[in-house]
């Protein structure tokens, strides 16, 4: 079907974010040369990550939520128009990214979150914007209600063809009568 | 767990055999570089992550040979085909090709990420050691360059203090290719997730294409030679004694200078024989999709269902086979699976296309604007694949479950048993078929109600009665339908599909359908067979394997799913 190129972005940022980190942490860890941009590496790729992590509600079809989404989902609807729009967003990944190619360590992480940012251009250029998944908990409570309240409408019943006893067709009738009936029309 | 074993006995035991030698691949690798005395000159500069570095690499050798063969279809469905013996539980083996392309791919993916790693830490060691900061002996083995006059050979690939790891890692074929594959590698990890995958087909399928660029990265990776071993010379050099002076060697007899040189590139030799291999399956298809195929007959169906009766030279189908069909007028690249609902007695192959997405939806319009009687667009057709319904005529009881548009693969096997109930074909070693077919609502499915119409009267015709029991499960009741089951209830025929069979509503209650099954056939074997979700796949499965009994004497039911 169309692609909601934003989906895919999605993916690939938090891909890149773990590796960011990834990259970031063997950067500090072993010491290396350029370090500094190993630090940043890494808190690069844990903020790309927790801004990634909820996914957005899906304009056609049923969005799947990750595990535990619901928290992220609150503080990321928290910065309005910031998160939601992708423009915004690509610029973020494309400035995040620039140190990453300072150093061999975060080199990777640096590629993948351009090219996310890329993604997130078509994205955005699609008219794409990301909608928070929220949980309906009123349906339930409806539900809920309902059983509480007595019935309304009597119960249904058979349609007056039915209803109507034939003398000629007493097997088929609907119900038993106490009376008998004499044959009418 | 005697069950358990009849069920999953064979996968089980696969994954155990690959996991055990990819293991055996790490260690053996892992104990050759780290206390191979050939490396010892090479530890001095890299340390523990040199092992750490080739260990993963010898696994992702392996793995990558192993990841294009469970996609190779056409392959697969020959090999389903010759398996005379053991029928039954190597067919089983091979639906499950899917997930082991899955499991190896993790795999590849997480040696990538270990080799990576080691090997960031093995240019920075390189670096350092060039510039002296772990002593005299790294300091001077790295000083050693490749000279013809000075008889040295290189051992550190670094050569100059003014690189850094990023400039070295970019200008030597093994970090360009590794930089290069590994960023495919991602990609085609990102579009593969679940979510992409079930949404947007095209993505996952246009850019797992990226492989051909990893498969021929990884073929070139090793071309520079950069991991280097030492090599006997003629006196020996003397590692233990000379390690202290190396300001002495080459001036003292039992030390010459150590000469290095780097290993044959192997990766070539594993994969080769699976790209091949995995060319002949794409060029088999491509011939395929060349041959015409002509419209025999193209019928609209009652919710915009497209039947196409198809005819092609050579084709033979059997049960419950699927093809892939494309329509370059619509797309090119596009292959799209679909499960033929004709049975092979016909003279012609059938698929019921519903609309489902883009390029079903341009299909059934294209069609739609057809004058009567006119050919429909050019197609053609890649297949037949089989899957595992080929097997139902194997058991002696099957129970067929067909979820929703699930049920496309039984219209294949019910209309064969037709066939071959005609013609009294001895190949028919069913006695018995209990069909379940589960839907939310019957739109879209009024096709199938009306060959169960014509089979319920075949049946009755023959005094069959016993040999078909199907039972329809309406799962989307609301109030309506309630309602209007209650005004009917009196009527012979079911008001929904006009079948002798009344429709049950919600879902089946699966352990009270086993026990019957169970209890009518106390001694044979059940194959059990659904098309559908994946939670009823579990749900079946492991009723499956409660029902069944280890003791061969009493009801066995064996599981196969068809995977789409």
């Amino acid at each position: 079907g169309k692609i909601e190129w934003a989906m895919w972005a999605n993916e690939q940022a938090l891909a890149a974010g773990l590796i960011y980190l990834t990259g970031g942490i063997v950067g500090v860890a072993g010491q290396f040369r350029g370090w500094q941009f190993a630090a940043f590496g890494i808190a690069a790729g844990v903020f790309v990550c927790l801004l990634e992590y909820p996914r957005s509600k899906r304009s056609k079809g049923t969005s799947v939520e990750r595990t535990g989404q619901y928290c992220f989902t609150v503080c990321v609807k928290a910065f309005g128009p910031l998160t939601s729009n992708y423009y915004v967003r690509a610029l973020l990944h494309a400035a995040l990214c620039v140190p990453g190619g300072f150093m061999l360590a975060t080199v990777l992480g640096c590629v993948c979150l351009g090219i996310a940012s890329l993604i997130y251009l078509s994205a955005a250029i699609h008219g794409e914007h990301w909608e928070p998944i929220l949980h309906r908990k009123e349906l339930s409570k409806r539900i809920g209600e309902s059983i509480k309240k007595p019935p309304q409408n009597p119960p249904p019943r058979p349609p007056p063809e039915l209803r109507r006893k034939k003398a000629d067709h007493l097997e088929t009738a609907a119900y038993d009568n106490p009376m008998t009936v004499a044959v009418s029309e | 767990m005697g069950n358990w074993i009849i069920n999953h006995g064979l996968s089980a035991f696969i994954v155990v055999v690959w996991m055990g030698i990819n293991i055996f691949l790490f260690v053996y690798y892992y104990m050759l570089y780290d206390l191979g005395p050939q490396f010892e000159y090479t530890r001095e500069l890299l340390g523990a992550a040199l092992p750490w570095a080739r260990a993963p690499a010898a696994v992702l050798n392996f793995n990558c040979m192993l990841i294009l063969l469970p996609v190779c279809r056409n392959l697969l469905s020959l090999l389903r085909g010759s398996f005379m013996c053991c029928e039954r539980t190597m067919r089983k083996q091979l639906d499950k090709n899917l997930t082991f392309h899955k499991l190896v791919a993790y795999m590849i993916a997480l040696m990538t990420a270990v080799h990576t790693i080691a090997h960031l830490l093995n240019v920075e060691r390189y670096s350092n050691s060039l510039a002296g900061l772990y002593g005299p002996l790294a300091g001077n083995l790295s000083m050693l360059g490749d000279s013809s006059e000075l008889n040295t050979t290189y051992l550190n690939p670094i050569r100059s203090t003014s690189t850094t790891p990023t400039l070295f890692v970019f200008t030597t074929i093994a970090g360009l290719t590794g930089v290069v594959i590994t960023l495919a590698l991602i990609l085609i990890i990102t579009s593969s997730m679940e979510v992409i995958r079930r949404s947007f087909f095209e993505v996952f399928w246009y850019t797992h294409h990226l492989f051909i660029i990893f498969f021929a990265g990884l073929v070139f990776h090793g071309a520079g030679r950069i991991v280097r071993s030492q090599q006997v010379t003629d006196p020996p050099h003397n590692n233990s004694f000379c390690e202290d002076q190396p300001e002495n060697w080459g001036k003292i007899p039992e030390c010459p200078i150590p000469q290095f040189a780097g290993g044959f590139p192997q990766t070539w030799m594993w994969v080769i024989g699976p790209m091949i291999i995995y060319l002949c399956e794409r060029i088999l298809r491509f011939i395929r999709y060349m041959q015409p195929v002509s419209y025999r007959k193209i019928v609209i169906r009652p919710s915009r269902v497209l039947e196409l009766q198809l005819v092609k030279a050579g084709f033979k189908m059997e049960v419950g086979q699927y093809v892939f069909l494309n329509c370059p007028a619509i797309s090119q690249l596009e292959w799209h699976p679909f499960t033929m609902t004709s049975a092979p007695e016909e003279d012609f192959f059938s698929v019921h296309i519903r609309l489902a997405g883009d390029w079903t939806e341009k299909l059934i319009k294209m069609v739609e604007n057809l004058p009567e009687g006119a050919q429909g667009p050019s197609i053609s057709v890649d297949g037949p694949l089989g899957t595992a319904s080929e097997d139902v005529f194997k058991y002696e009881v099957s129970m067929l479950v067909g979820a929703g548009i699930g049920v496309t693969p039984f219209a294949s096997i019910l209309k064969s048993i037709w066939y071959k109930f005609k013609d009294s074909n001895p190949k028919l070693q069913t006695k018995r078929i209990y069909f379940y077919w589960l839907c939310r609502e019957t739109h879209a499915f009024e096709w199938f109600a009306d060959l169960l119409q014509v089979l319920e009267k075949e049946m009755e015709e023959r005094g069959m009665k016993d040999f078909l029991t199907y039972k329809l499960y309406l799962t989307g009741w609301d109030q309506s339908h309630a309602d209007h089951a209650m005004v009917h209830f009196d009527k012979d025929t079911d008001i929904i599909t006009g079948l002798k069979q009344k429709t049950l509503y919600g879902r089946p209650n699966w352990d009270k359908e086993f026990e019957e099954v169970r209890k009518d056939n106390p001694s044979s074997e059940v194959g059990t067979f659904l098309c559908g979700p994946q939670a009823l796949a579990k749900d079946l499965d492991k009723k499956c394997v409660k029902y069944s009994d280890v003791d061969p004497r009493r009801t066995k039911f064996y599981f196969n799913k068809e995977n789409f």
